[in-house]
């Protein structure tokens, strides 16, 4: 991004943080976080390992470095301010992200783009607007300046929402977590992200909560956990639609309804072996179809600073907003918060049509156009536009 | 010295939540279940501390197991309850029915226990409190599953639970003949075991807990009765020599020392490290992870760094001076902190494990091919050495 985009996004940002401060809430135990954020001009450096003491602190931290993306470590420390090693870990919130990118929906197809770095312009390489070029046709760029940038799109939404609502209920159904110790927020990008406050979790460590991410992703799986096995299976054994837990949502997924559940086993135990291998292949396609998509890589870490919630997202310039209530939430009106009074102009090429804050933008085909700051803001922080 | 066996007040100390880091005994912890040890509880169990006071209430000294023909019986019944643990099977006890027959029956199960730790501290050798810990844990096992499902006498099953908590800081709920465990207190527990019957994703979950049979549920925590025993022997100050108790410690040592594991690397890699050489050598790209994992195997056994740089040599961006930073900086050349190879369980979520058969439950790449000599492989090295 270039020294004027940076300019207009940080003095949109800024306005943000002076406008919002007082709703900003202080983070539980403020002073056993870590902080960190990244700056506009900063190409991504990281600067981290920062305690703050009190919420006077807080707001000043935010108003004052006028960060790119705000971040707070999901553990706790006793000298949070210290190297990584000399830090005292004292515990950590369990964090879920959940990320429609993940998800690998045949919609992305429509609304991820290539787009060239230095140039702003969307490749066009398809018709729907995907590219596959190799060359920028605007600046004769290379491949690795291309990067895929996703626009609003409802269905992938939808897709996440649907995996935070099996997430929620497997943390309350199964692992006893009560649905007030779950925080649900807009990723402000593309995504959900889950902060979960239970005591008897805080202690886990690495290891453990691979395997707690495994049991949401339904992970690791045998088939005599289901009921299967290869002497003698006993058709009692197996699992059925009225039990709770994994065994009750696979046997929904595999077998469907009781009828074809009592088909299905009587062939399964008719040759074991055969069955055996045909069960497991059985689980591996329900699996895929129900394990629940998260990024296991930031459940399992312990040391991780997660994105703050109520701060902005630089790759979006939206919010990463409070969902309370996800079936309603829609992301593309209530995680925008910049500026909608006053309007910028920028040179926007995007072939694709989409919705923010309850209006329709494009599409524009490297042209000058006059746009809210919010959604000029998010085509810049997207990549497909810059100042005019 | 029986003083020593007796609980510190180190030991009564409540660590709150469970965290498995054990031993944990709660005397005067509110939380804890106080329940009256019988005598056949504290045979059953003779490293709990009340089995210890039993010992000093009987007014011995350690001189006279040493000396007193009578007594030396016991101290015959702790060598073998040592000997049957070298030999990995488990010591058989004389109760029956979980039951002491008699006051011979039950001192000498309570007595053999306690002098077994003396003629260890005497031998001082690892292995043996290693061994003697694990026997004794497989032992207790057997034990508190045997009360925990004993749905007739509701004390049994409440000692067992009591225990549970106190050596594992685990709190077993019993409703309706099942056996609750808490799901975090199952995950700080279970990950001490490979097998994958024992992922969470394979046990019967529901609203926080975990439904476990009771051998299941004393096997989960089998490891802190393990801890905790290697910690009380640990904990005791080595006595002097007992007079009479030369002979035995001796042949103790000499077990000790024929059982104490050697190793020999065979110099195979494991197939995730075969397999990144391979995408190497083909001219793909192995991502960062697999190029950490590759150069830390590598370092780790012993390999000079001249001799990994060439293997990246056909990456797409290769680049020599980056490549030699960089295993410099793995190998502790430049901060003096060496960097490990990571475990088989983070390769295998970076999908960079492609386990076989041979990697026979290993946990780190490094344990691949590492075998262990036979006795007559030891001698013969020995012999050679000299």
């Amino acid at each position: 991004m270039k020294e004027r985009e940076n300019e207009f996004l940080k003095s949109l940002f800024k306005k943000y943080y002076f406008d919002y401060i007082d709703k900003i809430p202080v983070p539980d135990a403020l002073y056993e976080r870590e902080f960190g954020y990244q700056k506009f001009d900063g190409v991504g450096a990281m600067i981290r390992h920062i305690q703050i003491a009190d919420a006077g602190e807080f707001k000043a931290f935010l108003m004052g470095n006028a960060p790119s993306d705000v971040y707070c470590s999901n553990g706790y420390y006793s000298f949070p301010a210290l190297p990584l090693k000399e830090k005292d870990w004292q515990g950590a919130d369990l964090i879920f992200d959940i990320d429609a990118k993940d998800l690998e929906l045949p919609c992305r197809k429509k609304h991820v783009l290539g787009v060239c770095e230095p140039c702003c312009r969307s490749m066009t390489g398809n018709p729907d607007g995907t590219t596959t070029a190799a060359v920028c046709d605007g600046c004769g760029g290379s491949e690795s300046k291309m990067r895929k940038k996703s626009l609003p799109c409802k269905p992938c939404m939808q897709a996440a929402k649907k995996q935070v609502r099996g997430l929620v209920d497997i943390l309350c159904r199964d692992l006893g977590v009560s649905p007030g110790e779950i925080k649900t927020y807009f990723s402000g990008n593309e995504g959900f992200h889950l902060h979960v406050a239970h005591d008897a979790f805080r202690v886990l460590g690495r290891q453990e909560r691979s395997d707690l991410a495994d049991y949401i992703m339904l992970k690791g799986l045998v088939p005599e956990t289901m009921g299967m096995s290869k002497i003698r299976p006993d058709k009692n054994g197996f699992a059925d639609l009225h039990e709770g837990g994994w065994r009750g949502r696979f046997a929904k997924a595999a077998f469907g309804s009781k009828t074809k559940r009592a088909s299905i086993i009587s062939g399964l135990v008719k040759s074991p072996d055969a069955g055996y291998v045909e069960f497991q292949k059985m689980m591996d396609d329900a699996a895929a179809r129900i394990g629940i998509q998260i990024d296991p890589g930031v459940s399992m870490d312990v040391h991780r600073i997660f994105r703050m919630p109520f701060t902005l997202n630089s790759k979006s310039g939206m919010q990463k907003a409070p969902c309370p209530d996800v079936d309603a939430f829609d992301p593309y009106t209530a995680a925008v918060v910049l500026d909608s009074d006053s309007v910028a102009h920028v040179v926007a090429d995007c072939p694709v049509r989409f919705g923010l804050g309850g209006r329709r933008f494009g599409p524009y085909k490297a042209e000058t156009v006059e746009l809210p700051a919010y959604a000029a803001a998010y085509m810049i922080c997207k990549g497909f536009a810059r100042m005019a | 010295m029986v003083d020593t066996l007796l609980p510190t007040p180190e030991w009564r100390s409540c660590n709150g939540p469970v965290s498995g880091r054990g031993p944990f005994i709660y005397a005067g912890c509110q939380s804890c279940i106080m329940l009256h040890v019988g005598k056949d509880e504290k045979a059953k169990y003779p490293f709990l501390p009340e089995a210890g006071k039993f010992l000093q209430d009987q007014g011995f000294s350690l001189a006279e197991f040493g000396t007193d023909p009578v007594l030396k019986v016991i101290v015959d019944k702790a060598y073998e309850r040592i000997m049957a643990a070298t030999r990995g099977s488990v010591y058989r006890s004389a109760l029956v029915g979980g039951k002491a027959t008699g006051d011979h029956t039950l001192n000498m199960e309570i007595f053999s226990f306690l002098i077994a730790i003396v003629l260890i501290k005497l031998a001082n050798h690892n292995t043996l409190v290693q061994r003697f810990a694990l026997n004794e844990s497989r032992r207790a096992e057997a034990f508190l599953t045997g009360d925990l499902s004993d749905t007739q006498d509701r004390s049994r099953s409440d000692m067992a639970r009591r225990i549970i908590h106190d050596v594992s800081g685990t709190q077993v709920v019993q409703s309706n003949h099942r056996y609750l465990i808490p799901v975090a207190d199952y995950l700080i527990h279970s990950k001490s075991f490979h097998e994958r019957e024992w992922k969470l994703v394979n046990r019967e979950v529901d609203g926080g807990y975990i439904i476990l049979k009771p051998d299941k549920a004393v096997r989960l925590v089998r490891h802190t009765l393990v801890t905790y025993i290697t910690s009380r022997i640990n904990k005791s100050p080595v006595p002097e020599m007992i007079p009479g108790f030369e002979v035995m410690v001796a042949q103790l040592v000499a077990e000790a020392e024929r059982l104490t594991p050697k190793y020999v690397v065979t110099g195979v890699n494991p197939p995730c490290v075969e397999h990144a050489i391979k995408v190497l050598e083909g001219g793909e790209n192995l991502p960062h992870s697999g190029r950490f994992m590759l150069a830390t195997f590598l370092l780790s056994r012993g390999k000079p760094i001249a001799e990994i740089a060439p293997l990246f040599r056909n990456a797409p961006d290769y680049n020599e001076r980056i490549t030699m930073y960089q295993l410099k900086h793995l190998a502790g050349e430049k901060t003096g902190t060496k960097y490990m190879c990571p475990s088989c369980n983070k390769l295998r979520i970076q999908g960079l494990c492609f386990a076989t058969e041979e990697c026979d439950g290993i946990t780190n790449p490094l344990q691949f091919g590492r075998r262990r000599m036979a006795a007559g492989d030891v001698a013969a090295q020995e012999a050679a050495g000299r």
